[in-house]
């Protein structure tokens, strides 16, 4: 009944004409393959822009209430119990934010593997119907050890509804590095699908990794 | 499946506000079917309507923020109202609207203007001091869903029947009173005609968007749910503007009344429960709305 195939949907079109007339909205779907472009930049950043990973990365996601996706929650957990019992493998953790949001945090990873991760809770939150509820992942960068002084540490950004990157580095309290990000965006932008609406380009204060 | 699928579409809701549409297109046409017929000097008031009309939904956003005091806010002043904007339109994949606040006890939010991406939000000091944050962004959440939906277009289109009708009744009236002297019977015939026709049309098409728009409100309730997750914490949220609003004494809010229409909850309550007070109200009642906040939630529970 629905339509999982997002491509059909212009990107500043949300609902079509019969839908406005009616009144109703299509949950977003979330596009994921597109993280895996990811591990591709990793050299464009290390080598142009002096960043590398920080071996830091979280999902974030609205969860609704209900006893559905509380058994949702309870197969992530059993997901995150399970990595949690391998010997030197990352450590994960979940925590909500301020904003009512979920994140699911992992640490002690190269890239390959913070991507691997991240799409590995994408689709299981996928398939069990919270796809919609998907709002980015974060993707921790620090200053590589041959890197001039000139780089700062930063996040990339990917939002799960566009299919898309931007790059996030706040400074102190709620300021960011506007200039640091346009110079990123032009960095990486052959490597990443960048998001061109710099508008959408959301301040994620507080970020929890 | 998946709970997502399950909650969807309500098709009833659909089809009411569908045959709405249709009913407010047919009196389009049985009013342009008699200007037609009668065919006398009215190229003009229909010219000065349309204009009226457009303006008023180019302008919606300004006009709006004017009468209620709303004041377009920026993420450095209200960094918490804007993260929670931001992320609900990254959620729903739309464009940013621009917030605004305006500063009056009446607990309130409108959204307003003639496209998503032309779009204000405004919330009133009053529902963010009485609200907590989950509640005031299942607010936001049902305010975007009126962006989202195009809401002031279209209640912009289906008033604009009623409008010209309105408009065309006193000029009718007006024309028959000072120059019928120095018509004949067939031109005074023709203006009462058309003076009748349009008090018919005004009455059904005003009907039908009170309709319409207690449709929309309880569209933008489920969107706005749906996209949360949570469609308790918008009922919970409603209990308490609602409440709030029938202690306050009417007198500080009739200046409130014209805008009711893009209002969250309306800020004059008649008697409501009566079928014949809900007939004449832009928002469906209290009950209703709770009523399918609470199917909602029972859907998300048992979905899987």
């Amino acid at each position: 009944m629905s339509s999982s195939d997002s491509s059909t949907t212009a990107p500043d079109q949300p609902v079509g004409l019969f839908d406005t007339i009616l009144g109703r909205t299509k949950r977003v779907e979330p596009k994921l393959d597109a993280l895996f472009s990811l591990p591709s930049a990793a050299v464009t950043l290390e080598l142009q822009a002096g960043l590398i990973t920080s071996g830091k990365a979280g999902v974030c996601w609205k969860p609704p209430a209900g006893q559905a996706p509380a058994d949702v929650q309870a197969e992530l957990e059993a997901l995150l119990d399970l990595d949690d019992g391998a010997a030197s493998g990352p450590s994960l953790t979940s925590v909500e934010d301020d904003l009512g949001f979920r994140w699911l945090l992992v640490d002690g990873a190269d890239l390959d593997d913070l991507v691997t991760q991240a799409h590995q809770a994408n689709t299981l939150l996928n398939e069990a119907g919270w796809g919609p509820q998907l709002l980015c992942s974060v993707f921790g960068l620090v200053p590589a050890p041959t890197a001039d002084s000139s780089a700062k540490p930063c996040y990339l950004v990917y939002l799960y509804k566009r299919g898309t990157f931007y790059p996030f580095c706040p400074t102190s309290g709620s300021t960011r590095n506007n200039e640091l990000e346009l110079r990123l965006r032009s960095t990486i932008g052959s490597d990443l699908p960048i998001e061109q609406d710099l508008s959408r380009w959301m301040a994620l204060w507080g970020l929890p990794l | 499946m998946s709970y997502a699928k399950n909650i969807e579409n309500d098709r009833g809701l659909s089809a009411r506000m569908f045959v709405t549409g249709l009913l407010l297109v047919v009196l389009w046409g049985v009013l342009g079917a008699v200007l037609f017929a009668v065919g006398v000097g009215i190229g003009l008031i229909v010219i000065i309507e349309v204009g009226v009309i457009f303006s008023q939904y180019w302008f919606s956003d300004r006009i709006a923020l004017f009468g209620m005091g709303g004041q377009i806010v920026t993420p450095e002043e209200q960094p918490q109202l804007h993260a929670m904007v931001d992320r609900l339109c990254t959620l729903a994949d739309m464009p940013k609207p621009r917030v605004a606040i305006a500063t009056t006890d009446i607990p309130n939010a409108f959204a307003t203007g003639r496209s998503p991406k032309a779009a204000v939000v405004c919330v009133t000091t009053g529902i963010m001091t009485r609200l907590d944050e989950p509640e005031l962004e299942a607010v936001l959440a049902h305010e975007l869903s009126h962006v989202a939906h195009r809401d002031v277009a279209v209640m912009t289109i289906a008033a604009s029947v009623g409008m010209l009708a309105g408009l065309l009744t006193r000029v009718a009236m007006w024309s028959s009173m000072f120059s019928s002297n120095d018509n004949n019977g067939g031109g005074a015939l023709a203006e009462l005609a058309i003076m009748l026709v349009s008090i018919v049309v005004y009455a059904i098409s005003y009907m039908l968007t009170l309709a319409l728009s207690r449709y929309r409100e309880l569209a933008a309730d489920r969107s706005g749910a749906i996209l949360i997750g949570r469609p308790s914490v918008l009922a919970s949220a409603l209990v308490k503007i609602t409440g709030d609003i029938s202690r306050i004494p009417q007198k500080d809010l009739r200046k409130a009344e014209a805008y009711n229409a893009f209002f969250f909850a309306p800020a004059i309550n008649g008697k409501q429960g009566t079928s014949v007070a809900n007939l004449f109200s832009t928002h469906p009642s209290i009950e209703k709305r709770l009523a399918q906040l609470d199917e909602l939630e029972r859907q998300l529970n048992h979905g899987a």
